[in-house]
């Protein structure tokens, strides 16, 4: 199709310009992917959570422990199936940027409480055996080439001192989403060791996890629970654990609209550019649109053939940009496996990678495609020379 | 004076005026001018710069509007044409010459004269016969694949003739077609379009500064402020060749 040869000569006329021009829509989208990516990939972890488990915790907040005595009480209230306790640990490996969540757990219901935590028969059994035994995820188990069997040193910082751990078990994650990348261990060894060196602090948990019989009895359970605690000595707050991690989410809820609202100037600022450089483009080609109007060509067809370029430009740019992602995002699952475990863009963010820059295309062609198409011939003949 | 060639008038101007609008200013440009083109005829307008030969071969040539007048080319009255009927009867009737030669640069000779054909209901093959024919005609049947930089200023503005007559219009209208070429280029050009006139039974309204393209053609008409003489100064007689 002849418009269409035009077209796409058109749009690498200029090469130098041209390319620059997709090179930056092609940045720009990628960063695009990349954030939103990101952003999403925070409220994941929220997703990847159980409806039907609660999370008790200090009513105060989440640094303060309640007392181990609660276990037995909240065990009683009905619908509860399982209750676990532990302590948010905090221990350091090597030094700090070596972060994984690391947790001081009741063993037996623990695992009962993530039947998404798969481990072998003889690890589990290995691992509820050993008290100094910890069990880990296999992306962090890969990370440090840890085996079975090997010492683990982790720094105390809320509880201070060097903790060592005997690996006993490397758990997989049932969904892709499961946190691969943590480390639990007996909250017993902690308790112990407290009762040593800390008696203040022993006995004492930073949250329980219950597991109700059913994820309708959620809000009756988690109702009960704080009412027999209230006007105790440390009130309990009892939330799904949607709404535990979202309270984390919370905490950097303005940093992600901050992150947002980034990927979006990103791609305004490109847009800008891209206009001004079809606008210089168009102004440049006016007197060859009003020799095709001379010809006997309309308005349709100029029009078309300048928002053709425009389109041509932006999503030569958006492709180039959705396939450098994929590597990109690569490289940061690769080189930065501690903050983001799994990057993975998803279809919809490639959807809106290809929108975003067909958005580019759309409003940078808009304004010469209506100068070529309405240019009275006359006018746009005088242009030359 | 006797420079007619006897045939009836394919165009016929009658009171037509035009002004520019700048600012709150009006500027005249043409004032009631009113004469005749006979059918076959090839005719020079000449006139000091800025005197209005431009825009007067635009309103014949249906790419401007008139003010007042009206303009009738073979029986049809153009300016009560819309503008979607008039790049009909453009496309049609008439071929244009620039003195920059306008082609499109990213299309080779051959696709610029086969843009016009786009607009027909022309197969493939008889664009390519149309197109073929055409570039033999300017002789430039070797230069078919060439891009316009790749051709020479001369080459170019034959490419540009080739584009003009490929859809076969009756009139052609030029707007210094020699303007931007040395003499042996110009020449060339100027003795192919007296070819179209005499061969092709061509109707060229030429706008010129240069006297050497005025002597080729066969009416000379001066345009002096907004008003049309003949070539002796006179002011013109309403029809030519009368
Ligand atoms: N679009 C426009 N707006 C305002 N004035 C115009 C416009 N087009 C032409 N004019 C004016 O109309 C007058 C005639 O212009 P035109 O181009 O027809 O002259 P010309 O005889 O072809 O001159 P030249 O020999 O330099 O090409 C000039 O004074 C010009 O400034
Ligand atoms: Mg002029």
């Amino acid at each position: 199709m002849f418009l269409l040869k035009l077209i796409i000569r058109n749009a690498f006329r200029h090469k130098l310009r041209s390319i620059l021009t997709v090179v930056g829509i092609a940045i720009a989208i990628i960063a695009f992917g990349l954030l939103s990516t990101l952003v999403g990939l925070w409220y994941h972890g929220v997703e990847a959570s159980s409806a039907s488990r609660l999370v008790t915790r200090n009513a105060i907040s989440l640094v303060f422990p309640l007392p181990l005595s609660y276990k037995d009480r909240i065990r009683q209230v009905p619908g509860v199936k399982t209750v676990s306790y532990g302590n948010w640990f905090g221990g350091i490996y090597i030094d700090e940027k070596h972060f994984f969540a690391n947790e001081a757990m009741e063993p037996k219901s623990f695992l009962e409480l993530y039947p998404e935590f798969i481990l072998t028969p003889e690890q589990k059994d290995a691992f509820l055996r050993d008290r100094k035994g910890c069990i880990v995820g296999k992306r962090l188990a890969d990370t440090y080439g840890w085996k079975i069997g090997d010492l683990i040193t982790l720094r105390g910082t809320i509880f201070p001192g060097q903790w060592e751990f005997v690996l006993r078990g490397i758990y997989r994650g049932a969904e892709k989403g499961t946190e691969e990348r943590a480390l639990f261990f007996h909250w017993d060894y902690l308790n112990e060791t407290l009762k040593k060196t800390m008696p203040r602090r022993a006995d004492q948990v930073g949250f329980y996890m219950i597991d109700v019989e059913r994820p309708e009895l959620a809000a009756e359970v988690s109702q009960a629970v704080d009412a027999i605690f209230k006007n105790s000595l440390a009130e309990t707050l009892t939330e799904t654990e949607k709404a535990f991690q979202l309270g984390f989410v919370a905490m950097t809820e303005a940093i992600l609209v901050a992150i947002q609202i980034v990927s979006y100037v990103v791609i305004v600022i490109i847009m800008v550019v891209a206009a001004n450089t079809m606008a210089m483009t168009a102004r440049e080609r006016i007197a060859e649109y009003a020799t095709m109007k001379t010809l006997g060509f309309g308005g349709w067809h100029i029009a078309g053939i300048v928002f053709g370029e425009s389109i041509v430009i932006a999503l030569s740019g958006g492709l180039l940009g959705v396939a450098l992602t994929f590597p990109a995002a690569q490289w940061i699952q690769v080189e930065l496996a501690q903050f983001f475990p799994v990057f993975t863009i998803a279809p919809l963010t490639i959807a809106l990678d290809i929108l975003a820059a067909l958005a580019v295309g759309v409003v940078a062609g808009i304004f010469p495609t209506w100068r070529g198409a309405t240019i009275g011939i006359a006018e746009g003949l005088r242009r030359i020379g | 004076m006797g420079m007619g060639n006897g045939k009836p008038p394919i165009v016929e101007i009658a009171h037509l005026s035009k002004s520019y609008r700048r600012g709150s200013q009006t500027i005249p440009v043409l004032e009631d001018i009113t004469f005749d083109i006979a059918d076959g005829e090839f005719l020079a307008l000449m006139g000091p710069s800025g005197s209005g030969k431009s825009t007067l071969l635009n309103l014949i040539a249906g790419i401007d509007k008139a003010d007042e007048g009206t303009i009738r080319v073979g029986g049809v009255d153009i300016t009560s044409l819309s503008e979607r009927e008039l790049a009909a009867w453009r496309a049609a009737n008439v071929g244009f010459i620039f003195q920059f030669y306008n082609l499109m640069p990213v299309l080779t000779a051959f696709e610029n004269v086969e843009l016009p054909l786009l607009l027909t209901g022309l197969s493939r093959n008889e664009r390519r016969e149309h197109v073929e024919l055409a570039l033999q005609l300017v002789g430039l049947s070797d230069r078919v694949d060439h891009y316009p930089a790749q051709l020479s200023g001369g080459q170019q503005q034959r490419v540009a003739i080739a584009r003009a007559v490929v859809s076969d219009p009756a009139i052609l209208v030029a707007d210094e077609p020699t303007g931007d070429l040395d003499r042996v280029s110009a020449g060339e050009i100027l003795q192919l379009m007296d070819r179209l006139v005499r061969e092709f039974d061509k109707t060229i309204i030429m706008v010129t500064h240069d006297p050497r393209a005025a002597e080729k053609a066969r009416i000379i008409r001066h345009l002096e402020k907004g008003i049309l003489t003949d070539s002796d100064g006179q002011p013109a007689s309403p029809v030519a060749g009368s």
